[in-house]
């Protein structure tokens, strides 16, 4: 797999998200903790059809950490982009890596 | 194992609900499921059908997810309708020529309008009142019409008539019995609302025989047996309905007497392999013609045919309705029909209220009831009935208004267990009890679980009781607990972090709280924060706390742009400023408005274009609106004495003075104050958490007033004071609600929660019993000196334009934001309306 640098770490507030651009895709990290831990979620809300994601809460419920989306509270797993409310609305994860203090996620394929 | 074909006939609202539990309940691939439906669209709410001239989108109604259909792998027939059933082959035949077989065959055919046989009633002008395409008929008639008249006036009728009405034609209504709702009021009772109805401007005539309908140049003319003539433009029969039962007659199943096909406790039919349910079928003679016991039926219907335990055992007519704005409610008898059965009647011509019991000869046992203008009792009155409940000693305190005395503690707690409090959903309140038990808190986390309430929305209220009341008793404090993460209440955690100079969310969870921390206590600590010591609402690590809307100092729109609304104070704006204010909206392609308080909104903003569109707001002398914040929105002046030629203060210069005093302030919900010029109140002051009416003495102060969902008269908190003195009891007002309401608590609500109400805020506020006033004064002069504007503060951080970029790792603009022109001006483009923006897959 091949990867692009999106961004230092610190860009991201920790507890924060931000959405990153790659080609057409908007992708929606998160930083829960001031640690390297850092989640990629597809940013798109499927219930609104919105890319907001990155600019909702993160929340803990059931000891996991979700994002709560900005339009409608409904909530979706950081791990694997489970939707809480409502399986049949999950969201695509995405893996990503911190290296030497840089975010990076998947280069897409065409 | 090779799946059972089933055939559905009719995708209405119960053969809908059917499909949801059969395939909720079924093994995938246990059912080869086709359905055929004779309307064009899939199923939906017919019982909100009216509110499709407000939103005009068959999505708006739609019962089923998009993808219902394809996702359970369903047949799905639009537009076709069943002809006739081959039982002896297993097939039926449809209009368009298809032959299609089945194992088990479920009639949902629902029921058909009966028109009267009246001459001329076939004319094009004629319409009736059951699909999405007969509103689209008639709204398209009523575009050259100035009048219309609904032939009907039973619950149907009066809500045709509510949409003749709001389609802007003169309305009338013609009944035949000498009542209105015959069926479900007694004659008393139809009286006052046949009252309220005139006063709404419907004209209402009764014991109207109508007897013909003669077309001639201009429009229609009614004739009625009594000689009596009216002239429309257009006619909306309701005059009943008959069950959809042409396919049982015609497959020689048995009907009942009065129409609707024969179905035993299982709704099946003579035939064991077909089912009917819904308003086409007939029980012990009886059919039904709301939506509750049809989602009964289809219950009953899919546990049969998977072989579990279930029957319909009836269901009784009662109703609860808001017809044109007036609340109405049958239960039971509600004639008085039972032998010896007494009755208790309570009215109030003022106030436009008709209550009734019916109650056993024995006078212990309820057995119906009539409320016309005032239905809170609805829900305690059918539980009674149906449970069965002891009646207290004296009836008529169950329809006694609260102030005539004290009312019997009844209420949820004295129902069964099995005691039906949705009946849409048959959900019981076991099984709501058994909802919180597993975690469930509020009445959104009910509903989702249990479907409860999500039908006709009637037992809404209910529900709440037996959550608040499974809460108390399961233990669960009634939570004013914050959430999981903190076991205080709003107030609690405010004199913690007070108290020990708690300055940061990390610091207040490790001593106060536990875990992580969630969407209800992060904003809510927040906020707790600010009114004590009034920080930087972006400081990064408050941030990460705040909502979008406080996170960005703008309100999300739907399509994730952001609002602009600056500070108009008392809403007085200059020539230049709405100069700059036009060409900002120029500039950055911002639709333009005139909020609902007075003050102009800019739609539409990127989140990337904020920083410069404020930089530009700000240069021409603006300040932060707080549109966003929980915290004082705005003062809503009238011009008083400056102007108006009766106005005895100047509330436009006060209220100015009014809304500086007391901007940027956070509190646990908006505040919105307003200030009239005199007696006349034009500022719609005492709707308003904070009124002030201006007297020849001075001001009267009103608080706890509120718009919105419930809105509430403020009340009167002292009367003709001073500037100076005013200005002190806002101060301790204000900062008392700031101190300990609940979270997001509007100050209505938290006058209301205070046990003394008003008179303990005056003896807290005026009399100063509890000797507060002197150290809320200097708490609010303390955030006072705090106050800055927002938006200027983050345009003095260097680090803000990143913060504000669409993206972290480019300087694009999101693409995603699009729009289409309306009236001169840009809005959202709806779904459909997006161009489609390449998108390739990540592959992993
Ligand atoms: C823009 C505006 C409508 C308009 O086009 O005029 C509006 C828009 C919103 N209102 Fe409002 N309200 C607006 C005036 C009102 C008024 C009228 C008034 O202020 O006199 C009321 C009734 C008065 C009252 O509050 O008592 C009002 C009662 C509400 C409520 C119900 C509050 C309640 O206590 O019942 C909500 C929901 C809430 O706050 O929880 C709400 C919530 C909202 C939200 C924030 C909904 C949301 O979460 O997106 C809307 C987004 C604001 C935005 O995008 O900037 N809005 N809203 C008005 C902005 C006024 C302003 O300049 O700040
Ligand atoms: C304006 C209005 C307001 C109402 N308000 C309330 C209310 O407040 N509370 C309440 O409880 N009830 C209310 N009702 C009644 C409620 O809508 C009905 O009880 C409910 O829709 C019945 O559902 P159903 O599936 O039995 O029938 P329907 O919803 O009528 O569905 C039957 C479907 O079968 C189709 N069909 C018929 N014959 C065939 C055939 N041969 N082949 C294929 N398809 C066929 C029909 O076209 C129709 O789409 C209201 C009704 C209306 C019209
Ligand atoms: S009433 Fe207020 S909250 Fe509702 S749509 Fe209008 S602006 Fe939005
Ligand atoms: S009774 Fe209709 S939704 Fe509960």
């Amino acid at each position: 797999m091949d990867w692009i640098r999106i961004c230092p770490l610190d860009a991201i507030l920790p507890g924060g998200g931000a959405c990153a651009l790659i080609g057409a895709r908007q992708v929606a990290l998160f930083r829960p903790y001031a640690d390297e831990r850092v989640f990629a979620l597809d940013n798109v809300d499927p219930f609104a059809h919105v890319s907001v994601l990155s600019r909702g809460l993160i929340v803990e419920h059931q000891g996991e950490l979700w994002v709560a989306s900005p339009l409608k509270k409904q909530r979706f797993r950081l791990s694997d982009g489970q939707c809480l409310e409502d399986p049949d609305y999950s969201v695509l994860s995405l893996p990503v890596e911190v290296r030497e203090g840089m975010v990076y996620l998947p280069v897409q394929k065409d | 194992m090779t799946a059972t074909r089933l055939l559905v006939v009719g995708n209405g609202m119960v053969g809908q609900r059917f499909l949801e539990e059969l395939v909720d309940k079924a093994w995938p691939g246990e059912y080869d499921i086709t359905v055929i439906g004779a309307e064009p669209r899939p199923a939906y709410d017919r019982v909100h059908l009216s509110s499709y001239f407000a939103h005009h989108t068959d999505e708006d109604l739609a019962l089923a997810k998009p993808d219902f259909f394809t996702r359970h792998g369903i047949h799905l027939h639009l537009g076709e309708a069943v002809k006739r059933i081959d039982r002896a082959r297993h097939q039926v035949e449809t209009n368009l020529g298809a032959v299609i077989g089945y194992d088990k065959l479920v009639l949902a055919t629902g029921s058909f309008p009966w028109v009267p046989p009246i001459a001329g009633s076939a004319h094009p002008a004629c319409f009736v009142y059951r699909t999405i395409d007969d509103l689209k008929a008639i709204e398209a008639r009523a575009r050259g019409a100035k009048s219309g008249v609904v032939v009907g006036g039973g619950l149907l009728g009066l809500e045709a008539a509510g949409a003749l009405k709001a389609l802007g034609l003169e309305t009338h209504v013609i009944e035949y019995a000498p009542v209105l709702m015959a069926e479900q009021l007694d004659r008393m009772g139809g009286e006052m609302l046949r009252r309220k109805i005139d006063a709404l401007g419907v004209q209402v005539h009764t014991g109207k025989d109508t007897r013909e309908i003669v077309t001639h140049g201009q429009g229609h003319k009614l004739r009625f047996a009594d000689g009596g003539v009216l002239d429309v433009d257009l006619i909306v029969f309701s005059t009943g309905i008959r069950p959809q039962d042409t396919l049982a007659r015609y497959g020689e199943l048995p009907v009942a007497e009065r129409g609707g096909i024969v179905i035993d406790d299982h709704c099946l039919t003579a035939d064991p392999d077909i089912y009917a349910i819904g308003e086409c079928a007939a029980w012990r003679g009886q059919f039904f013609g709301l939506v509750a016991p049809g989602y009964k039926m289809a219950q009953v219907a899919a546990d049969h045919l998977m072989g579990c335990d279930n029957a319909f055992t009836g269901a009784d007519m009662s109703a609860k309705l808001k017809l044109l704005g007036v609340s109405v409610g049958s239960i039971g008898d509600a004639h008085g029909r039972t032998p010896g059965a007494q009755s208790y009647v309570y009215q109030d011509d003022h106030g436009g209220v008709y209550k009734k019991l019916v109650v056993s000869a024995d006078g212990r046992e309820l057995l119906g009831a009539v409320l016309v203008g005032d239905v809170d009792d609805y829900g305690e009155l059918l539980q009674m009935k149906r449970n069965a409940l002891p009646m207290p000693a004296h009836p008529d305190t169950l329809i006694l208004p609260a102030y005539a005395g004290a009312r019997p503690a009844s209420g949820v707690s004295a129902l069964p267990g099995s005691a039906v409090i949705c009946s849409c959903f048959d959900v019981s309140k076991d099984r709501i009890a058994a909802a919180v038990a597993g975690g469930c808190r509020s009445v959104e986390e009910i509903k989702a679980a249990t479907g409860a309430g999500t039908g006709c929305g009637g037992c809404v209220p209910l529900i709440a009781q037996v959550l608040n009341a499974e809460l108390s008793r399961q233990g669960i404090e009634v939570s004013n607990h914050l959430c999981q993460h903190f076991a205080h209440s709003r107030q609690a955690l405010f004199h913690l972090i007070k108290v020990n100079q708690v300055k940061t969310f990390d610091e207040a969870i490790r001593r106060f709280g536990q875990g992580y921390g969630c969407e209800v206590c992060k904003p809510a600590v927040a906020s707790i924060l600010a009114s004590a010591w009034n920080d930087y609402a972006l400081r990064p690590d408050l941030a990460v706390l705040q909502e979008t809307n406080d996170a960005f100092l703008g309100n999300l729109q739907k399509d994730g742009s952001y609002s602009v609304i600056p500070r108009m104070a008392g809403g007085e704006v200059t020539p230049e400023g709405l100069m700059a204010l036009a060409q900002v909206a120029r500039d950055f392609q911002l639709y333009t408005k005139v909020t609902g308080a007075q003050r102009i909104g800019l739609f539409g903003a990127r989140k990337g274009d904020l920083p410069r569109i404020w930089a530009r707001l700000i240069d021409a002398g603006f300040e932060s609106g707080q549109a966003y914040a929980k915290s004082l929105r705005m003062v809503k002046t009238c011009v008083g004495s400056t102007w108006c030629r009766y106005g005895v203060q100047d509330s436009v210069g006060f209220g100015v003075e009014l809304e500086h005093r007391y901007k940027g302030l956070r509190t646990p919900h908006k505040m919105k104050f307003g200030i009239s010029g005199c007696t006349r109140e034009c500022a719609e002051a005492q709707g308003k958490d904070v009124g002030i009416i201006a007297t020849d003495a001075g001001w009267n102060l009103y608080v706890g007033g509120n718009g919105g969902m419930k809105p509430r008269h403020a009340e009167l908190l002292a009367a003709d004071l001073d500037r100076d003195t005013l200005l002190r009891y806002l101060d301790r007002f204000v900062m008392l609600y700031a101190q300990s309401a609940d979270k997001l608590q509007r100050t209505a609500a938290w006058v209301e929660s205070l046990d003394g109400g008003i008179d303990y805020l005056r003896t807290t506020i005026v009399d100063d019993a509890l000797g507060l006033g002197a150290q809320l004064e200097a708490d609010l002069a303390m955030l006072r000196a705090a106050y800055q504007c927002e938006w200027q503060r983050t345009l003095a951080d260097p680090a803000h334009p990143s913060r504000f970029a669409d993206f972290i790792n480019s300087p694009a603009a999101d693409p995603g934001l699009q729009y289409v022109p309306v009236r001169g001006q840009l809005r959202p483009a709806a779904l459909e309306e997006r161009r489609t923006i390449a998108i390739h897959r990540v592959e992993d």
